[in-house]
């Protein structure tokens, strides 16, 4: 019902009309808990997200700083595991069936459910795409070949080490877009020149035609904007999951959080703001 | 589905194969930032291996510096209280810094200097591996950094001291449990950050390849050291080899040269903590499953979902949630039997080596002494056993007093 090939691909086609750059907006599945984030993961594209990825909570996020860590870990106290995070995407594909859903995350719990389960169950319940973390080209055969072969894309990442003897290999089984990590650290950490994606975005494109998002250490509007003028997408995590972090302090036992959801949405619309307009 | 761990192989000392996997174990499961930093460990790696230069001056530091070879000591009063087997005590504990862990620290920092790394950062456990790698980076002028588990550093209070008067800046880890697989994840992180001009020394047969290779390579030393005085002593091999394991270093140490030696039964404990059934415990093999973790496929204690559950042990060193991936596959290929110990059982035993021998050892391999009460009574006199003291136990000498409720 909801499997449909292509969403990333129709999705950055739309852009490439538009002549604009897409967000691409980071989140943790069932941060600070499941119905919120589901109403957050709702409203995303009404605030101008035009790729959603989810984030499956592990304990032990190695390439995480400190607020991803802390949203996996609110994340899996409030119960959060893969079936959760699946059932969250169906039920965002009940009203949407254009926004395309990539899941972020590292292996283990994937591998813990089962790779062919995993890949069908995603599937069916309309993932698009798979960006795991620790899983590079060398080791990801047994990821990428089962997802493919479920219709979802295997994002490929580089990153500022993947030289030009690495990067015709990284494209090689990549689908969907690639994404360029802009530093060499963790998430939520240092932020890349301009510059310096721009050059390593150019470098990219020599081997590959794929859509390329950049991501890691871009914070605000006008960040995300000038990321938008060198690149296809922009991606931002840590500022938008750090939004969630503050209001969850205040959230207390209510389930229910007007503030907390109009905060995160605000905040994403100015992302989307300051990407929309980069290039006018 | 036939994995390699299926088929009986024809040496046990063949694997890994070039991607680092030991059947389904081990591998590079690692963020593509580190990838092309893995790939060049390897092949300094490998350069260096093959390069006679390299082997003459490690051999020169761990002849000179480390006092190598270490001994092999009869233990008799042990040996006769407990009436069964000829015990042995390989006295790696005797290594300058007092554990088997110097041995690699020593071969990885002259690789590091190869490579023109200026930083060196490491995580440790019990401050063992913490303490060598700060005494090498002292000895070679190195900025050393050091993750620890802030549960850790209150255990091992000594070993943070001696790791700050060598220099080292040791960083306190908060998340998760405060123990090992938090410092190394903290470690990893560091290392994403600084690919340039940072070297990792893992501490242990874990991470992704080639440490699992290299570390073994490093300790094995231990192993052919022991079967040359094992020749000398009685003229033969010994019977078996027990070894505590928590990545699993000192164990495949002493275990490598011996693997293909059939008649050889080798024993390594693991730390059941409270005890297996009260689900505190560190024993990865007797009751985790496979996953992924630290750049490995290994036996890890994880819930249904994969996520990765805290251990327990009252060893630090042993206190970690997974273990080398080539253990997994040796215990798949049931070349090597996989013991639980407990906290009490180690308690015990560390006081009885004390007494008897005048040797206080690591809470480490009491977990093996204590394995080794168990099974010397039911052995024969002729029965040459072989433990790997891989540690001397000045570092738990608060841990132990809390234990047996003394206040110092
Ligand atoms: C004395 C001693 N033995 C054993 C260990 C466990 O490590 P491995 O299993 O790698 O030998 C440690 C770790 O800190 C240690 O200090």
């Amino acid at each position: 019902m909801s499997r449909r090939e292509g969403r990333l691909k129709a999705r950055f086609e739309n852009l490439a009309a538009e002549g604009r750059a897409g967000l691409v907006t980071f989140i943790t599945a069932g941060d600070p808990n499941r119905d919120i984030s589901s109403a957050i993961i709702k409203d995303l594209p009404d605030a101008g997200a035009d790729i959603i990825e989810l984030g499956m909570p592990f304990t032990d996020p190695m390439a995480d700083g400190p607020a991803i860590q802390a949203s996996s870990l609110r994340a899996l106290e409030a119960g959060q595991n893969m079936n959760v995070t699946l059932e969250m995407v169906r039920s965002f594909r009940e009203n949407d069936d254009d926004t395309p859903i990539v899941l972020m995350g590292y292996y283990n719990p994937i591998y813990i459910y089962g790779v062919d389960r995993f890949t069908e169950d995603a599937a069916n319940a309309g993932v698009d795409g798979l960006i795991i973390v620790d899983v590079p080209p060398e080791e990801d055969a047994e990821l990428r070949d089962p997802a493919n072969k479920a219709g979802i894309d295997f994002v490929r990442l580089t990153t500022p080490t993947s030289d030009e003897k690495r990067l015709p290999a990284l494209m090689g089984g990549a689908s969907g877009f690639i994404y360029y990590v802009s530093i060499a650290g963790i998430t939520g950490t240092k932020s890349a020149a301009t510059t310096s994606v721009a050059d390593a975005v150019a470098r990219i494109r020599k081997f590959s035609d794929l859509p390329i998002a950049v991501g890691f250490g871009i914070k605000t509007p006008e960040q995300a904007a000038e990321i938008a003028r060198v690149a296809d997408a922009a991606v931002v995590g840590s500022a938008i999951v750090q939004v969630i972090a503050d209001n969850a302090e205040k959230l207390g036992d209510s389930q229910d959080s007007p503030d907390l959801l109009d905060s995160v949405l605000g905040f994403v619309s100015e992302l989307a703001q300051g990407v929309r307009t980069a290039r006018s | 589905m036939t994995t390699s761990s299926d088929k009986k192989p024809n040496s046990f000392k063949a694997l890994p194969d070039k991607d680092g996997h030991f059947g389904i174990y081990g591998g590079r499961y690692v963020a593509e930032t580190l990838m092309p930093l893995i790939l060049s460990v390897e092949k300094a790696y490998d350069e260096a291996r093959a390069d006679p230069a390299f082997q003459a001056e490690l051999d020169e530091y761990l002849k000179h510096y480390i006092g190598r070879p270490s001994p092999l000591y009869h233990a008799k009063r042990l040996s006769e209280h407990l009436r069964g087997a000829k015990i042995y005590f390989k006295r790696d504990e005797l290594n300058h810094t007092g554990a088997h862990k110097i041995n690699n620290t020593m071969g990885q920092i002259l690789l590091a200097r190869r490579m023109g790394k200026e930083r060196i950062i490491a995580e440790t456990g019990a401050g063992q591996h913490g303490v060598a790698t700060a005494t090498v980076c002292a000895l070679f002028g190195m900025q050393c950094v050091v993750y620890m588990g802030e549960t850790d550093i209150a255990r091992q209070a000594p070993n943070v001291f001696r790791m700050k008067l060598l220099g080292a800046e040791v960083v306190p880890v908060t998340s998760g449990s405060g123990t090992l697989k938090d410092a190394m994840n903290e470690a990893l992180r560091d290392w994403v950050s600084n690919v340039d001009d940072t070297y990792y020394i893992i501490g242990t047969v874990a991470g992704p390849h080639p440490y699992p290779a290299m570390v073994r390579n490093f300790q094995k030393i231990i192993g052919e050291e022991v079967r040359q005085q094992m020749m000398d002593a009685e003229g033969r091999l010994p019977d078996s080899l027990v070894a505590c394991i928590g990545g699993g270093s000192n164990a495949i140490g002493l275990f490598y040269d011996f693997l293909d030696d059939e008649d050889v039964t080798i024993y390594a404990i693991e730390a059941a903590g409270k005890g297996i059934d009260t689900g505190e415990h560190a024993a990865s093999l007797s009751a985790g499953g496979p996953g992924v973790l630290h750049g490995n496929r290994t036996y890890l204690l994880q819930d249904e979902d994969g996520q990765i559950t805290e251990a327990h042990s009252i060893s630090a060193g042993l206190d970690y949630p997974g273990i080398g991936s080539e253990h997994s596959w040796l215990h798949d290929s049931g070349r090597v039997n996989y013991v639980p110990i407990t906290d009490d059982e180690a308690l015990e035993a560390f006081q009885l080596c004390t007494r008897l021998e005048g040797i206080i050892p690591a809470l480490e391999p009491s977990h093996a002494l204590a394995h080794v009460s168990k099974i010397a009574p039911t052995l024969p006199n002729d029965h040459l056993l072989v433990m790997n003291m891989c540690g001397r136990g000045d570092k738990d000498v608060f841990t132990v007093a809390e234990a047996l409720g003394v206040s110092l």
